[in-house]
């Protein structure tokens, strides 16, 4: 299947935290018809290591964040945590897990609860598991490390802050019960961009303070690109290519990376804007192209893409790809050349 | 009904489109006066982009709904005067306003979400202008409307005039509210935060589709956003606004080539790029705008910024012209100059600004290296 295939799963080491295997999230949308979200994804996390997951909307990349959190029901697939299979628990073993596994969402201020003072809020995950000891002095803690001051945030509520400080105060909360594993989700669209940079460089701090292990979930490369140590790149239920983030921006391989590259708004009024843009929309979940399901809007297709689905395969160091034609050094091979890995198949 | 239409006699094209000269609006609050903008002067141009940019609470949208005349009946106080193509406009009533939305100037909205009427067929909310201010019948209205979501690039627009809002992408959406405000070929079209709502590679479509439009029909444009990435290639002037006024207002080039004021230098440090390395630190700008109903005296600015000095606490800045003609700025220590060297220079061996406690966090070191 098109993006599907495990060439990129890292099985040679020893510090994998999180395992996803062949993932499939599909919701019935009524009359035998299913949406299909995310369709046979795979990719690990290894401890300390940021995972940025890129795409546009729709494309199933908060599906995955909420599937690995187990908050939506899995068609098929399995996911590894720590080493434990925790694609199948269920009840107060699944719940003891979001203990490890917490998560940051995009609208920061949706997300707190409007009529409790913040101390409460950052304090409900410790009253939940029973912690032991000064609840106040650990939330104090943590409100102190998000950058905000604990004596004057704790009895105030979320309309009382900023939507950067209601960012900090989700970290916050996240943070709280000291977790392996974050995942967030789009943690900075909602914000404007000199916030923004002040909420990247504080998650970028806590993951160094708390040893964390993060799965970043955005839309613009450029955000993925500064806080990750591999981005995996989504398109409509499928990754198309994995990469360490420099490599992918020196040299993106799959013509639907290039594109969101080239979509990236650049601050430099002599550059002028690139008017090949992607054309059209994302084509409906629930009945995506055959064969690459990038083919419809791809400069690049050709008829074997529509018949044959591309396999995940290394083209480079830790640079794995799904494509029939990938792009060299981020620009298309000249005419005749023999694309990577095809000669092998024939 | 008064009808002071603004017709075609009156267009003299020696005189700027659009003249704002000391706009001034506030919201009475149980708080106090918010004044959202105060004391903005712009010129634009036939043909020209102007790009509005600022954080949040900055003012830029105000400007816009200002302009527009879109402002809420009550507990509103405008002053200043706005001139459209020679006419001033300023104290028109809703009922005078309503000749000039649509076939004058028309406006994007930010959220394509809830900018267009649910319950009503796209194809509608597009005839509904075009039928009360060019007299159209439906059927030539709705052949129009067609055209229109054609050149806003709908695929099947036929089939699309008949849909409602809830069948569209969001980026559909958004070309359908262009497609609406282009329908009576305004002169001069105000986006704010067009592409806001949208992901990256349909705000690339969205832009591209302004900027083409714009040009085939010769409208001014005033583009608010909180990008100066989304504003550089596009936009032949910006304006950078802060706290309700403008603080430094350029050429796009000349803007990015040497910029004087240090919130704009602020603003750009703090998009990450694409050609820094990954795990690159920011550059953030601390704190978060002032308060409008009590702003701080001197530069609104100073407290946030790494150059400030103790006259800025005092003294506010005037917006003065720098050595190129139509490049003004409104500080006392500009970046790029001896002034702002000396500044920073100060600020950083004394480890922090005038502005500043002792006790809080140091803004001239890099947010969090410190604590």
């Amino acid at each position: 299947m098109a993006g599907s295939g495990t060439a990129h799963l890292r099985d040679d080491r020893d510090d994998i935290v999180l395992r996803v295997e062949d993932l499939v999230v599909e919701f019935p949308a009524g009359r035998g018809r299913k949406v299909h979200a995310v369709s046979g994804i795979s990719f690990d996390v290894a401890a300390k290591e940021t995972l940025g997951i890129v795409g546009e909307s729709g494309c199933g990349k908060s599906t995955t964040g909420k599937a690995i959190m187990r908050l939506v029901p899995l068609s098929g697939g399995t996911i590894t945590f720590n080493g434990a299979e925790i694609s199948s628990l269920r009840g107060s073993k699944l719940r003891a897990l979001r203990q490890e596994l917490q998560m940051i969402f995009q609208d920061p201020v949706s997300s707190i609860n409007p009529r409790r003072p913040i101390g409460d809020v950052v304090a409900e995950p410790l009253e939940i598991w029973g912690h032991e000891g000064d609840t106040g002095s650990v939330v104090d803690k943590v409100l102190y490390d998000v950058g905000l001051d604990p004596e004057i945030a704790r009895p105030k509520r979320r309309h009382e802050f900023s939507g950067g400080q209601c960012q900090r105060i989700c970290i916050a909360r996240a943070l709280v019960l000291d977790p392996d594993v974050i995942i967030c989700d789009e943690p900075v669209s909602a914000l404007d961009v000199s916030v923004q940079a002040q909420i990247l460089n504080l998650l970028e701090d806590m993951k160094e303070r708390y040893g964390l292990t993060l799965v970043f979930i955005a839309h613009d490369l450029a955000v993925v690109k500064n806080v990750s140590d591999r981005v995996a790149v989504m398109y409509l239920g499928k990754i198309c290519e994995i990469a360490s983030p420099d490599d992918l921006y020196q040299g993106p391989s799959h013509p639907y990376s290039a594109a969101l590259l080239s979509a990236i708004p650049l601050p430099d009024p002599t550059v002028v804007p690139d008017t090949v843009a992607l054309d059209g929309d994302l084509p409906s979940p629930m009945n995506p192209p055959s064969g690459c399901r990038f083919r419809t809007r791809c400069p690049r297709a050709e008829e074997r893409c529509a018949q044959e689905e591309p396999l995940v395969r290394e083209i480079g160091p830790d640079h794995y790809v799904a494509c029939h034609f990938p792009l060299v050094g981020g620009v298309a091979p000249p005419a005749g050349s023999t694309p990577v890995g095809v000669g092998s198949q024939r | 009904m008064a009808r002071r239409r603004i017709t075609a006699a009156t267009n003299h094209t020696d005189t700027p489109l659009l003249e704002v000269e000391d706009l001034r609006t506030s919201f009475r609050t149980p708080r106090g006066r918010v004044r959202a903008v105060n004391g903005v002067s712009l010129t634009l141009e036939r043909g020209r982009t102007l790009g509005v940019v600022g954080e949040s609470g900055s003012g830029k949208t105000v400007l816009a709904r200002s302009i527009m005349g879109l402002l809420p009946r009550s507990n509103v106080e405008r002053t200043g005067t706005i001139r459209y193509d020679g006419t001033d406009i300023s104290d028109y009533s809703q009922a005078e306003m309503r000749h000039v939305w649509g076939p004058e100037m028309a406006m994007v909205f930010q959220d394509p979400m809830t900018s267009l009427n649910p319950v009503m067929r796209v194809g509608r909310q597009i005839t509904e202008s075009l039928r009360y201010h060019m007299d159209m019948d439906k059927a030539e209205a709705n052949d129009l409307a067609v055209a229109l979501l054609t050149s806003v690039g709908i695929p099947e627009p036929a089939k699309r005039v008949r849909e409602y809002p809830h069948q569209l992408s969001g980026g559909m959406r958004q070309r359908v509210v262009i497609a609406i405000a282009l329908a009576c070929g305004p002169k001069l079209l105000l986006a704010d935060e067009p592409t806001t709502a949208l992901d990256v590679t349909v705000q690339a479509q969205i832009l591209n589709l302004l900027d083409a439009q714009q040009r085939e029909r010769f409208m001014a444009m005033v583009l608010v956003t909180h990008d100066l990435g989304v504003v550089a290639g596009r936009a032949h002037d910006i304006a950078v606004m802060y706290a309700g006024k403008i603080v430094e207002k350029a050429t796009a080039t000349r803007l990015f080539a040497s910029m004087r004021m240090p919130y704009t230098e602020a603003l750009l440090e703090s998009i990450p790029k694409l050609e820094y390395r990954s795990h690159t630190r920011l550059a953030s700008i601390p704190g978060r705008p002032p308060d409008l109903v009590n702003p701080p005296k001197g530069c609104s600015f100073a407290p946030r910024c790494r150059y400030a000095q103790e006259r800025c606490l005092e003294e506010e800045p005037p917006l003065v012209p720098a050595d190129d003609p139509g490049h003004l700025y409104a500080c006392h220590f500009p970046v790029g100059t001896e002034a702002g060297r000396e500044a920073l220079a100060r600020n950083e061996a004394e480890g922090r600004t005038p502005a500043q406690d002792e006790a809080e966090v140091s803004i001239v070191q890099p947010a969090g290296s410190g604590a």
